[in-house]
């Protein structure tokens, strides 16, 4: 496999991680744009835990899981008093100071970037991607999958039907936040370096408009959104600089013909 | 009493909704509860089922005082609703909508997390696909349950709070919009629930129904309540036609 092909795909890996970060919150009604936050604590917890402590990098990337998992799960507490546009505020504002934290951080580098470099490979980046996918999807043949959608659909009644309404939330942001982590350290591990000025709300919109392009309705729907934001880009390369002017018009294009999203459902499952 | 309501009061504001309100229904019975509008009925039902919490009084299910229950936890006590204005999830499909109910009976974190979307025969999968077919629905189950009729939405509700399997049902307005077939085939639903022994308290405006239907009937004004009695009675009760045709006086 050419080099250009395997770091395209790598990039599609991560970025399917990515999306199904955004994806899990988003299903049950939150827009996180704080998506890039617990990437970045994914990055930089699971490069210190190898770089500081010689951690094998994939444990490395496991315990950032935990560490963006527990993260998220904090934060969870006083972002969910939020609802809507609100929401997507407080975790717009949290992604601020996770960067801004970050910034002033000199035992990771601060504003230089962190080295890391303990390697994680390919194909390890991309058995991860594939047990995320897997993972998800299976979840939503569960109960959960109809429970999350039922709680963004209408807190009140699916209250009465006995859920836990601020329980799906947590668990659908708190899962969210730990993908995101994951995502952020197989990058770390994979690139062997990072910055945290790349970590900012502009990387949080970029992951949320894969879900949305692939469309909410579906478990699918992040992963074609993943792989037309990774992809396209790459198969415009012939047409040069213009290549992102081509690139925001075609999906101005998929947007405006399918505003739901590419992938629409009959079912979370069907017969 | 399966279920009653003791000195029951709510205000919004200063304005009092349910005023002091007590009545109980006996296991296997029903009772209608019915009023002008305003007169604070689905109020009631969110107080019932712990949507607003009361400012006074008590609810009490089977013997036990639920008024500081969270309203999550009494569906699994057995008392289910239906809703005034229709409320199916409108990104679920019909089966799933239903299905939802279902968590009431087996609750926790292992229910969640059991999968109901594999395989050919899931046995709640296919529970709810049989309450479907037996209120006639089976055809709409893979449906997103949003752009469906109305008729159809409000016989969706009813098999969803029945997938609860509630010892008390709580109907509120199941007959309005309804046209006459469709009133009668709820009559006939209702009456084959009623016969399993389910204990069933209305909110409705279709007298006619409500006659044939229940056998006692409450009568809320303002929030207080104004009458109790057989429903045969409710027509020669002169506090129910001042609260709903005004005084002779003014009349006169």
């Amino acid at each position: 496999m050419s080099g250009y092909l395997e770091s395209v795909l790598v990039l599609l890996a991560i970025n399917t991680v990515l999306a199904y970060a955004a994806f899990l919150p988003m299903v049950a009604g939150q827009l996180n744009l704080g998506v890039a936050a617990f990437v970045a604590i994914g990055a930089y917890s699971g490069g210190y835990l190898s770089q500081t402590y010689g951690l094998h990098p994939v444990l490395a990337a496991l315990a950032a899981v935990v560490v963006a998992g527990i993260m998220g799960w904090l934060v969870a507490f006083p972002i969910l008093r939020t609802r809507g546009i609100y929401l997507a505020l407080a975790t717009f504002a949290l992604n601020q100071v996770v960067q801004g934290t970050i910034l002033n951080l000199n035992v990771v580098g601060g504003a230089s970037g962190y080295p890391v470099p303990a390697h994680i490979g390919f194909p390890v980046v991309a058995t991860f991607a594939v047990l995320v996918v897997v993972a998800v999807v299976a979840l939503f043949h569960t109960r959960f999958g109809i429970s999350v959608t039922a709680v963004s659909d209408d807190e009140r009644v699916a209250d009465l039907m006995g859920l836990s309404v601020r329980g799906l939330q947590t668990a659908a942001f708190t899962a969210g936040a730990a993908l995101a982590g994951l995502g952020g350290a197989l990058y770390a591990h994979h690139f062997n370096y990072i910055e945290a000025q790349n970590y900012g709300v502009l990387f949080s919109i970029y992951v949320v408009l894969y879900v949305l392009l692939g469309g909410t309705q579906t478990v699918y729907g992040p992963l074609l959104g993943a792989a037309v934001f990774t992809l396209l880009p790459e198969l415009l390369r012939g047409s040069a600089s213009w290549r992102y002017v081509i690139f925001a018009c075609l999906i101005i294009a998929i947007m405006s013909l399918r505003p739901q999203g590419v992938l629409l459902r009959k079912a979370w499952f069907s017969k | 009493m399966v279920l009653e309501v003791r000195e029951l009061s709510m205000s919004f504001g200063g304005l009092k909704v349910v005023d002091q309100l007590s009545f109980g229904v006996a296991r296997g019975e029903r009772l209608a509860l019915i009023g002008p509008n305003g007169a604070g009925k689905t109020t009631v039902f969110n107080l019932i089922t712990g949507v607003y919490a009361p400012d006074g009084g008590a609810v009490v299910l089977e013997g036990n005082d639920i008024t500081a229950l969270p309203s999550r936890f009494r569906i699994r006590r057995g008392l289910a609703r239906t809703f005034q204005n229709i409320r199916l999830m409108a990104h679920l499909t019909v089966l799933e909508n239903v299905m939802i109910a279902q968590y009431a009976r087996a609750p926790g974190i292992g229910a969640l997390f059991q999968p109901v979307g594999f395989g050919r025969s899931n046995r709640w999968r296919e529970e709810a696909r049989g309450a479907l077919a037996n209120a006639g629905l089976e055809s709409y189950a893979s449906q997103m349950a949003g752009g469906l009729p109305y008729g159809i939405q409000k016989r969706i509700e009813l098999v969803r709070a029945l997938l609860a399997a509630p010892r008390v049902l709580l109907l509120d307005e199941p007959a309005a919009g309804l046209n006459p077939a469709e009133t009668e085939a709820l009559h006939q639903a209702l009456e084959a629930i009623a016969a399993r022994g389910v204990t069933l308290v209305v909110v409705e405006h279709d007298m006619q129904f409500v006659g044939r239907l229940c056998q006692r009937v409450v009568v809320l004004n303002f929030g207080v309540k104004i009458a109790e009695c057989a429903v045969a009675e409710i027509h020669r009760d002169p506090r129910v036609r001042e609260a709903y045709l005004g005084t002779d006086e003014l009349a006169a």
